[in-house]
């Protein structure tokens, strides 16, 4: 198997998989980075947000291929303890219920809001749409998400 | 209808497993929720206090030294967020600030606990009064020995905050008391709390895993690792009929990382054919191909891999099948009768006027967001099994009869989950685990992808109902319900649920077909689509009737008054309640121009609900914009998180009654992945205004019983804005329907 070369949360990081591994399995049964969740397999879902270069992807459809020398950020690597003003955000608004999806959530959230610091009900809604919660907590998702921004501006 | 119960109450000794001090320092105090149902397995108290291993209970308070309180939380947490709750009112009890205790999840416990699960909306209902008993019967030994302590009455000790006070206004802190505590006896009666004076119970608590959450700790069993662990991907029949014949895995054993190819099935299929379990039913009648490998991905490449034959074994079902079938039913003369008072078919002949509607609804895969998985370690002296399942005990049971082994060899932890909305009452998953531990001596993990979990699933079987009613001299004197469903019917009290006890000439019939399809309960069974029916159905014949919708269902209600039957467990003046707040704070009747309201109120799980649904046209197109939700669930144990429940059971039944749609072809689901497979997502998403009713009766559950009613109130929503009224789900399964609307009239 082949062996790349990248920086998962700010740290090089040299790991060995097979090249059309999708980085979500690298990530959680070789790196031990488990907070990127699976959930479809086929970037429907958003569970397995990651930031590429800082922009949101979907880590179940990215082939490690696709990344060599690129730069990952995972939840695990968002904030050092919890502090980024969209975890924050999630912590004050009590978002989740059973918590699955919440990683990918925040991953969307902190990507789009670098994007567009001020968004709009409707620009909240339109970037958080591909990510699903099946227990529907997107009531306190769009809450959080806008006073995340809130807390950054 | 049950009020709290603040009296003292005697304390069985038996049901308290005593107190212990750890070597570590502190007070244990081992309990037994639900020694109600189950006192006779509870042993007494081990006699060598210093040498009880507290691992041997798996739910109890721990007191440190240093006043930091431990609690044990014993149930599942699949969402529902009794992992914060019900540790709330033991909290509450014992008296300590919520921010000196640290939840932890228990393990299944066989021997000391019964309904250690999560289903049917019954966690908080059950463990409220012995929660409540367990920590105040822990805070009364704490001021007993602090009253020993300074020599006086623990009458005259006051306790607060988990610092025990004395006349002369002298203090002592629990961290203090525990060693002694654990040296007293456990006291026969114990006085509880008055809900007025409650500090906890009734104030918002976040999530206890929050931080966890947001911060993607390891917490569900997809997460978990043991050393040397193999993960495993299960290859089963792609159609229900279906068996495997045979298997070349030359191409699978050839794809990197994989390290073994097995066939499975036979020490599960054995389990079948016992008939008096039939909760092993849902298991597969197939044997299965498992691809194991060193990592995940490569286990689903190998699986992607293998070549194998399948062979018909019974008929493969087509959705047109099941709707000729289930028709079939309906218009039949099959049925078994599960209510009926007075005459129907009398009240019918005699009638000025009859309404008959039939509804229809198609299956329904669960889609838990996190896929069926779980972890299995079989070895010669013990069974050690991890990951997420609602029903632990039946798991561990099953696991143990499939192998031949004592459940007491079972050591089963149980990890947050990832939704369960039903899926994982089956334990399917937690059997192909072990039967693959079993046979290849390893700890190995099943994960199912997304096509696995939905295409091999426990499905909310296809439902047809039909309603009949009768008016006459402008009263509703007969309603005849009939419901034909797949595999099995409509159980419990649902049959005795609102309008039951408010029609003279009333009866509910029920009919099925044996399906070689796999269904089972899927969150709010049967009342998740029959609310929508049967308030769609009262909404038409108030329209037939030319009377105000609301008033129809406050007059049925006051009928049903004072009635003395026992199966009747709905609450005639609480539904009204429920109902008159509804029409307040949704502005029923009072909307502005172009707003369109729906209304349903409905009673299932122990709690009351109503909810209005408002409807505006945009583009041509009806849109849900906003749902006033009313509920009456007792007092409210966490609003913070009640509210997130009733928002996402509002959601989540909008979201599958407009757009959750799952057919056969050939045996085979015609979706298998979110591609093909629609769920609500945030543009659809309607704001949710939630109100609880104010009262001390004992609190129900939440995890279910707003979801039913949502459905019901879009539908009459939607036909106030449209003028159409539909009679299937999913609403939105021809968009085009709604599209042509004719102009839209004020219903």
């Amino acid at each position: 198997m082949p062996t790349y070369q990248l920086k998962v949360n700010g740290k090089e990081t040299t790991v060995e998989a097979s090249e059309d591994s999708p980085v979500l399995w690298v990530l959680r049964d070789h790196l031990d980075l488990v907070g990127t969740k699976f959930g479809c397999g086929i970037a429907q879902c958003g569970a397995c947000t990651i930031h590429l270069d800082g922009s949101a992807v979907r880590s179940c459809s990215l082939t490690m291929a696709s990344v060599e020398g690129k730069s990952i950020t995972t939840i695990e690597g968002l904030s050092e303890d919890g502090s980024h003003p969209v975890q924050e955000a999630w912590k004050e608004v009590d978002v989740p219920q059973c918590g699955y999806c919440q990683a990918g959530q925040i991953m969307t959230a902190s990507a789009f809001l670098e994007q567009n610091p001020n968004p709009s009900s409707e620009e909240i809604k339109t970037a958080m749409h591909g990510n699903i919660c099946r227990c529907a907590s997107y009531t306190r998702i769009h809450k959080a998400v806008a006073k995340a921004a809130e807390n950054m501006g | 209808m049950s009020t709290t119960e603040n009296k003292t109450i005697a304390f069985n000794r038996r049901s308290f497993l005593k107190t212990s001090s750890l070597a570590s320092g502190g007070l244990l105090i081992g309990f037994n929720l639900f020694q109600a149902c189950k006192p006779e397995v509870v042993k007494e108290a081990a006699v060598d206090l210093a040498k009880l291993d507290y691992k041997d209970f798996n739910a109890f308070i721990k007191i440190a030294k240093n006043g930091a309180v431990t609690i044990f939380s014993p149930n599942p947490e699949i969402g529902q967020g009794v992992k914060t709750s019900m540790p709330m009112i033991i909290a509450e009890e014992l008296e300590v600030p919520w921010e000196m205790v640290h939840v932890e999840q228990g393990i299944l416990d066989t021997e000391h606990y019964t309904r250690q699960l999560a289903g049917g909306s019954q966690s908080i209902r059950h463990g409220w009064d012995a929660l409540r008993q367990t920590g105040a019967t822990a805070r009364q030994m704490l001021v007993n020995a602090a009253a020993a302590q300074w020599g006086v009455e623990a009458s005259e000790c006051t306790v607060k905050e988990g610092v025990v006070t004395n006349a002369k206004g002298e203090t002592i802190g629990y961290g203090d008391l525990v060693e002694a505590a654990a040296q007293l006896e456990v006291p026969e009666e114990v006085t509880l709390k008055e809900p007025k004076d409650y500090t906890i119970i009734g104030t918002d608590r976040v999530n206890v895993d929050i931080d966890e959450i947001v911060t993607g700790k390891p917490m569900f069993g997809l997460d978990y690792k043991a050393d040397g662990m193999v993960y495993a991907s299960v290859l089963r029949p792609p159609a229900f009929g279906q068996k495997l014949d045979s298997f070349d895995a030359t191409e699978a054993k050839a794809v990197p990382g994989v390290i073994d190819v097995i066939r499975i099935g036979e020490k599960a299929n054995a389990l079948l054919n016992q008939e008096a379990k039939n909760w092993t039913a849902i298991l597969s009648s197939s044997d299965k191909v498992v691809v194991v490998a060193e990592d995940t991905w490569s286990a689903i490449k190998g699986k992607k891999a293998l070549k194998t034959t399948w062979i018909d074994d019974s008929p493969l079902e087509s959705t047109e099948m099941q709707d000729e079938k289930l028709m079939g039913l309906l218009n039949g003369k099959t049925f078994t009768n599960l209510r009926k008072d007075g005459d129907v078919q009398k009240a019918f002949a005699q009638a000025d006027k009859v309404l008959e509607r039939t509804y229809e609804s198609p299956f329904l895969p669960h889609n838990c967001m996190e896929p069926m998985n779980f972890f299995a370690n079989v070895t010669a002296d013990k069974i050690h099994l991890v990951g997420p399942v609602q029903t632990p005990e039946f798991a561990a049971m099953g696991v143990a009869d499939m192998l031949g082994r004592d459940v007491k060899e079972v050591h089963l932890e149980m990890t947050r989950m990832g939704g369960g909305f039903g899926r994982r009452l089956y334990g399917d998953f937690v059997y192909e685990a072990a039967e693959i531990s079993n046979a290849l001596k390893k700890p190995v993990k099943v994960v199912s992808t997304r096509e696995d979990d939905m295409t091999t699933g426990v499905y909310r079987p296809a439902i047809k109902y039909r309603i009949k009613a009768s008016v006459k001299d402008g009263a509703i004197t007969g309603y005849h319900l009939k419901e034909a469903a797949i595999n099995s019917n409509m159980y419990g009290l649902i049959p005795n649920f609102f309008p039951a006890a408010a029609i003279d000439n009333y009866q509910v019939d029920v009919a099925n077909y044996s399906s070689n399809i796999t269904t089972g309960a899927w969150r709010a069974p049967y009342t998740n689509f029959l609310a929508y029916a049967e308030q769609s159905f009262f909404d038409e014949l108030a329209e037939m009737m030319e009377v105000d919708k609301i008033q129809m269902r406050l007059d049925l209600l006051e009928k049903a008054k004072g009635h003395n039957d026992e199966r009747i467990q709905y609450s005639p003046e609480r539904m009204q309640e429920v109902i008159k707040m509804a029409v307040t704070k949704s502005g029923w009747g009072k909307q502005p121009e172009g707003v369109y309201q729906g209304f349903v109120s409905y009673y299932c799980h122990n709690s009351h609900v109503a909810e209005v649904a408002d409807v505006q046209i945009e583009d041509g197109m009806p849109v849900v914009k906003k749902v006033t939700c009313v509920v009456d669930c007792g007092i409210v144990v966490n609003p913070l998180g009640a509210k997130n429940q009733v928002e996402g059971g509002v959601i989540d039944g909008i979201g599958h009654s407009m757009y959750g749609d799952f057919g056969f072809e050939g045996g085979k689901p015609t979706a298998m992945n979110y591609d093909r497979y629609r769920l609500i997502r945030m543009k659809e998403v309607p704001e949710v205004e939630t109100h609880f009713i104010q009262n001390e009766l004992s609190p129900t559950g939440l995890g279910e019983p707003t979801l039913p009613p949502a459905g019901g109130a879009v539908a009459n929503a939607l036909k106030a804005a449209t003028g159409k009224r539909i009679y299937k789900q999913p609403f939105m399964e021809d968009p085009g329907f709604w599209k042509t609307a004719e102009k839209p009239i004020l219903g």
